[in-house]
């Protein structure tokens, strides 16, 4: 995740204008203008971008660091021993493992019961989708935090508490509202007419949707599957409050407790857990983001 | 990722594909059958909490002892309490302060500079600065928490930074806990506000800002009756957005303060779970819920508003 400072400040000359043509009174004042302003905006993101950086730097350079500190500083001596101690089963393997269960489950979940809603709010005119879709909408913007106490009283009555499976059902119910707003999107923008073909041949719905309309939507899918996956994966206040025993937690919590436990001497292993743990949704994130298309995705959620 | 192509319905009777009836010729019930798993999902892990939390905050229910058995009806007896009680206005107005100073100022102010920056600056500082910009928001949250907490920390980065121009250090997470969350937020949440307004930039006709610049508008003149104009839509929609993330925050302030000290950065959400789990008063973190809920419906429905005007 380290990024790369590769091409900095290589081409920041490269609008001056070109001699010889037809000089139109104002341009050359304003093109000199443009390029004084254009050296100053660098100037500015250059600084902006380090003060995002700096706080980052610490979690590397801890992370290699065999006496790291909360300091910043390069280590005296280079070292992968953080990231050997915390790479154990009861440590890593299995937190991240319930992560994986967790969040490969939420997306699954949300993906299949959001393509199955997507299907005849995208379909059909009905007098009933627009309400269904603001309601919707509504429940995507309500703050999940406020909902974790009456959700934590509710999984007690209904002896929830510590399952695995209700968890993800949980998780998987918190990002429908988003994954079908998303869906829907991605869906009106599959033609209608290669389904009635289908139709024609005497399929029903359910096999035009799974057969026709799902394999040309895979590219939005696999967003909505991905957005899903990265929030689950870095959720950390509901398997806090929703799983207790640690052989059942995700990274998030575990990590948690481990800083609790030993936060206080083990810097460099904390921060090398953190990094193993973040690998995975930067991984995914760069895919969505060069692969699939980040604006693509940005549009799927906010398109009204 | 398994479940791109999957159809198969994991709730929900008879959902299945190749049950005879065609769609179009089939009754509405029919029709509206794939929505099922969704509507079991939504209402039983979203409405029914919600509900639930309004019945649950008018009840003594508590973690432990004789009412969490058994837990008795009381009534707005937790409203009073809660207008009764001194933490919460101050609650109340740590969370207008958090929401106001990190997400509508900080994030959308720096998130609208920064794109407007990139727009100008040479295209490989801005990719680059985009990254380190979208890295604090991709990492996950308890991550982002720990890294705070390590450039905020009395021995951490910050203070380090600061002594090489002759400040002495300051215990930020003790002294200015506000100001330590604010920042931290800041730092974590500008990328979103960075990339609506990307996009947003994204859509403005270069020849508009072009013809106003031969008409000789400078650039704040430009910026101002053209351009934000121009992208109001997705100002509007990007301040309700990260105006209804930020009253959500609750892993970047436990983490670093825990609401502390003495209750000095205990916004909403820290005091709801802190009544609730630690002091173990169930019903009374409910009735502090249901007032996070309603102000969140009240932001939800101006969104919504702002959305159908479309």
């Amino acid at each position: 995740m380290s990024p790369t400072p590769a091409a900095m400040p290589a081409s920041a000359t490269s609008s001056v204008p070109a001699p010889g043509r037809r000089p139109r009174p104002g341009l050359s004042v304003s093109s000199a203008r443009r390029s004084a302003s254009k050296t100053l905006a660098n100037a500015v993101l250059i600084l902006l971008g380090l003060c995002f950086l700096i706080p980052l730097s610490w979690l590397v350079l801890a992370s290699l660091d065999p006496e790291a500190g909360y300091t910043t500083e390069l280590p005296k001596t280079f070292t992968l021993d953080n990231f050997a101690a915390v790479l154990t089963p009861e440590l890593a393997f299995v937190p991240l493992l319930n992560s994986l269960l967790l969040s490969a489950g939420a997306a699954g979940l949300t993906v299949v019961a959001a393509v199955l809603a997507a299907y005849p709010l995208s379909r059909y005119q009905l007098r009933f989708n627009k309400p269904f879709l603001y309601t919707v909408l509504f429940g995507t913007c309500l703050p999940i935090t406020a909902i974790m106490v009456p959700v934590y009283g509710l999984f007690v009555q209904l002896n929830l508490l510590d399952s695995l499976p209700a968890t993800t059902f949980f998780m998987a119910a918190t990002f429908l509202p988003m994954a079908i707003w998303m869906t829907k999107n991605f869906m009106d923008s599959v033609p209608i007419s290669l389904e009635e073909a289908a139709w024609m041949d005497g399929a029903s719905s359910m096999k035009a949707l799974a057969h026709v309309v799902v394999p040309l939507m895979r590219p939005g899918l696999a967003v909505v599957f991905i957005f899903v996956f990265i929030q689950a994966w870095g959720n950390f206040f509901v398997p806090f409050i929703l799983l207790l025993s640690s052989g059942k937690q995700p990274a998030a919590v575990s990590i948690f407790r481990f800083f609790g436990q030993y936060g206080t001497v083990a810097y460099g292993q904390l921060a090398a857990f953190s990094i193993l743990y973040s690998i995975p949704v930067i991984l995914l994130y760069v895919l969505v983001a060069r692969g699939i298309g980040g604006s693509f995705a940005m549009a799927g959620a906010m398109k009204g | 990722m398994t479940a791109g192509t999957s159809t198969r319905p994991e709730l929900g009777p008879g959902t299945g594909p190749g049950h005879g009836n065609s769609g179009r010729t089939g009754a509405l019930w029919l029709k509206l059958l794939p929505l099922a798993p969704a509507i079991a999902l939504l209402g039983i892990f979203l409405a029914g909490p919600i509900i639930f939390s309004v019945y649950g905050s008018f009840t003594n229910a508590a973690l432990t002892g004789k009412n969490a058995k058994d837990p008795q009806f009381i009534g707005f007896e937790n409203y009073a309490d809660l207008f009764r009680d001194p933490n919460f206005p101050q609650s109340l107005w740590l969370t207008v302060l958090f929401v106001f100073a990190s997400a509508i100022v900080g994030q959308n102010l720096l998130g609208l500079g920064t794109a407007l920056l990139m727009n100008k600056a040479t295209k490989a500082i801005a990719a680059v600065v985009g990254v380190c910009v979208v890295a604090a928001w991709v990492l996950p949250e308890i991550v982002a928490a720990f890294v705070a907490y390590a450039f905020f920390f009395r021995e951490g980065t910050l203070n380090q930074l600061t002594a090489t121009v002759g400040i002495a250090p300051v215990d930020w997470l003790f002294e200015h806990p506000m100001l330590a969350i604010i920042l931290a937020n800041i730092w974590r949440g500008t990328a979103f506000s960075m990339m609506v307004y990307q996009a947003a930039l994204n859509d403005v006709p270069q020849e508009i800002s072009e013809s106003a610049m031969i008409d000789g508008a400078g650039g704040a003149l430009r910026l101002w009756y053209i351009t934000l104009p121009m992208i109001r839509r997705s100002i509007a929609t990007n301040l309700m957005l990260i105006t209804l993330q930020t009253l959500a925050v609750f892993t970047l302030i436990y983490v670093m303060t825990a609401g502390g000290p003495s209750r000095r950065s205990a916004t909403l959400p820290v005091m709801a779970y802190e009544e609730a789990f630690r002091y173990s008063n169930i019903g009374y973190g409910t009735a502090i819920a249901v007032v996070m809920i309603l102000i969140g419906a009240v932001f939800s429905v101006v969104y919504i508003r702002l959305l159908k005007e479309k």
